[in-house]
């Protein structure tokens, strides 16, 4: 028996061309798509570096290029580079510009994964936390921690609620749009609309009964700002933001399964209902991360991911950390634009990334309603 | 068998499964299936051993592919039980079992534009973080030139033709390399060639050990390349055998509920079922073709 399994006697005919094809079918391809994703993941983080310390830089009181440099390597132990000259510029970048870079990074980043990994647990490219509602339905209960004064974790009270409320709103959406384990896209979307509305009402109720204060903070919610970035909300954010993208990518293996269908994953050893549990999860940390300082920045979690995948292609283990970076890079760029693109003026980032995303949102619309053959 | 058929190539799988022919593999006993008030599967036993191909065949909505869900874990009957390798499917670990069967679905749709090559090597993941994860180039190769997706190995999924997705799917159940394999239909949308290529790969495996179960729809298919057939037909057994003793006239004609004629070969021997349509002018006057049936 053991004989006729090992044996290479018997020579089936399809197999020999075949096989003496396989160096050029399935190896040689690997290695140039791994120079190309390497070619990226240096090309991404050097870019975010160089944006990251142009964008420090850049603003009312602008610092030089080498002044930047010269700052943070002094603020890390070592003397070189020169120091800014102006002497408020130490303290401006330190309190103002890096804490807001270092936010933008940190927001675009969790807004990035969220969305990659969203779309993973829907099987449907147009899965992103602001478009199905989760990022509303997190900033209405971020917005009800600001209104009733809740400060039961002390700074973390917001981010908790937000938490929350995000979580709340991805099970909703995850339960009314699934129907026979997927997920069309015009139920989708339509579920978005109702549960935008359903959050809309419900920031509107909110502002009504809040004081001014609450009312301006509410607003400022709505349109989504890196204003005012703080380090101390910096470090509230950025641990939800890695423990997510941490678990996001500990998942991306079970993701790309996901994609074969539920029961085929089943086949495969995935536990489903588990991992969609789990990821649901993740995506409202994520989305939870983002908002609950910064308010809704909308379109991120959709426009980056489908750019990365175009590059890289759809498997999860490159295409999660690609996104990272590549989220991290749009929003220090997009509040780089918010903050200087009209003079004393600091645009709301969500409008921007609103204005960029919502015809690219349409464009993939229409796209996908074409190779799906109808709104399937 | 009777006719000699081409040798397969061999299977790579590790002595540590050597499977003792004849055994067991799978069994389901007493399996009924309720969809509300639907009974779709009445008492249903089933065994599948090691070393045969057994055929599921029956006319539409008789409850082959839910029995197959079934055995497979999808849908949990209303009673009976199911065991593989002697064990209660309950028992198993998604994982583990994964790595003991793999099912071939009748859909093939993946969600993102996923290379052929990198959905057969999906097949595959079972087996990370074991010694057999070193063979995985060499298996993700052999499967994918059995199933002819080789020159298609860098094309996205999405835009091949329903036999090309139906061939990838079939190499990826044969990269996973489990002793048990269950195929829904196969052979659909295959041209006869492929439709040939597949089950004599199915028989190969066979031949070397697994157990193989198959929903078939085409009946001369089932009996060039099944050792065992299990007819269903509203979802009990109306018969169970040898192609010979299960695939005959009076019997297919009765639960098919149209005329069919059983032949030999005249060179091979081999059976041919055909519609016979001379009893049965009209495909759409349904009562004429019963009165004919009996």
């Amino acid at each position: 028996m053991t004989d006729t399994l090992t044996s290479p006697g018997t020579t089936p005919e399809p197999d020999s061309s075949a096989r003496a094809g396989r160096g050029v079918g399935a190896s040689t391809p690997r290695p140039r798509r791994l120079g190309r994703t390497t070619l990226l993941f240096a090309g991404l983080t050097t870019a975010l570096v160089v944006v990251s310390l142009a964008a420090a830089g850049s603003g009312q009181l602008a610092i030089p290029f080498d002044e930047v440099i010269g700052s943070f390597l002094h603020r890390i132990g070592l003397d070189i580079g020169t120091m800014p000259t102006h002497p408020r510029g130490d303290d401006t970048l330190w309190s103002v510009r890096f804490p807001r870079v270092a936010m933008a990074m940190v927001v675009g980043a969790a807004l990035a994964v969220a969305g990659a990994v969203m779309q993973g647990v829907f099987g449907n490219p147009l899965a992103e936390p602001s478009v199905v509602g989760v990022s509303s339905g997190a900033a209405v209960a971020a917005a009800i921690s600001i209104v009733f004064n809740l400060s039961f974790a002390g700074t973390w009270s917001i981010a908790v609620c937000a938490f929350l409320g995000g979580l709340i709103t991805t099970l909703a959406v995850y339960a009314l749009s699934r129907a026979d384990g997927r997920t069309e896209v015009v139920t989708l979307v339509l579920t978005g609309i109702a549960v935008n509305a359903v959050a809309a009402a419900g920031l509107a109720l909110l502002m009504f009964i809040g004081d001014t204060q609450a009312r301006e903070q509410i607003v400022f919610w709505q349109l989504g700002s890196l204003n005012g970035s703080r380090w101390q909300y910096v470090a509230v954010v950025a641990p939800l933001a890695a423990v997510g993208c941490v678990a996001a990518l500990a998942c991306a293996r079970s993701l790309d399964l996901l994609a074969l269908g539920e029961r085929q994953a089943r086949h495969l050893g995935v536990d489903v209902e588990r991992l969609r549990i789990f990821l649901i999860v993740v995506v409202a940390l994520l989305t939870a991360a983002a908002v609950s300082f910064c308010g809704i920045v909308a379109f991120v979690g959709l426009v980056v991911p489908h750019l990365v995948r175009m590059i890289t292609g759809p498997g999860h283990r490159v295409l999660l950390p690609a996104s990272l970076l590549a989220g991290a890079l749009v929003l220090v760029l997009a509040d780089l634009g918010a903050r200087t693109l009209v003079a004393y003026a600091d645009l709301p980032l969500g409008m921007l990334t609103s204005l960029v995303g919502g015809p690219f949102f349409f464009w993939l619309l229409r796209r996908t309603r074409r190779s799906a053959g109808g709104w399937a | 068998m009777t006719t000699p058929r081409p040798s397969p190539p061999p299977p790579l799988r590790s002595p540590a499964d050597d499977p003792t022919p004849g055994e067991v593999a799978l069994r389901a006993r007493g399996i009924d299936v309720r969809f509300g008030a639907t009974t779709v599967l009445d008492d249903v036993a089933l065994d599948v051993r090691r070393g045969e191909v057994l055929a599921l065949v029956g006319p539409n909505g008789a409850g082959k592919s839910t029995l197959l869900s079934v055995i497979a874990g999808d849908v949990e009957a209303s009673a009976g039980t199911v065991e593989v390798l002697g064990r209660p499917l309950s028992d198993w670990k998604l994982r583990e079992l994964a790595r003991s069967r793999a099912v071939l679905t009748q859909e093939h749709q993946v969600a993102f534009p996923f290379p052929v090559e990198d959905v057969v090597r999906m097949g595959r993941s079972p087996w990370r973080g074991r010694p057999e994860e070193d063979a995985d180039d060499a298996i993700v190769a052999e499967a994918m030139s059995t199933a002819d997706v080789a020159h298609l190995a860098q094309r996205s999924f999405g835009v091949l033709s329903g036999g090309e997705k139906g061939r990838t799917s079939f190499a990826r159940i044969l990269a996973q390399r489990t002793g048990i394999l269950m195929l829904d239909e196969p052979t659909a949308a295959l041209d006869i060639g492929h439709q040939e290529a597949v089950l004599r790969r199915a028989r190969a495996e066979a031949d070397a050990g697994a157990a193989v179960v198959v929903v078939l729809h085409d009946l001369s298919l089932a009996a060039a390349w099944s050792d065992r057939i299990v007819l269903l037909c509203q979802g009990r057994v109306a018969g169970e055998g040898p192609p010979s003793q299960v695939l005959t006239s009076t019997l297919l004609s009765d639960v098919y509920r149209f005329p069919i004629e059983v032949l030999p070969h005249p060179a091979t021997g081999d059976l041919l079922v055909l519609a016979d349509r001379r009893s049965a002018p009209s495909h759409i006057d349904r009562d004429l073709t019963e009165e004919a049936a009996r």
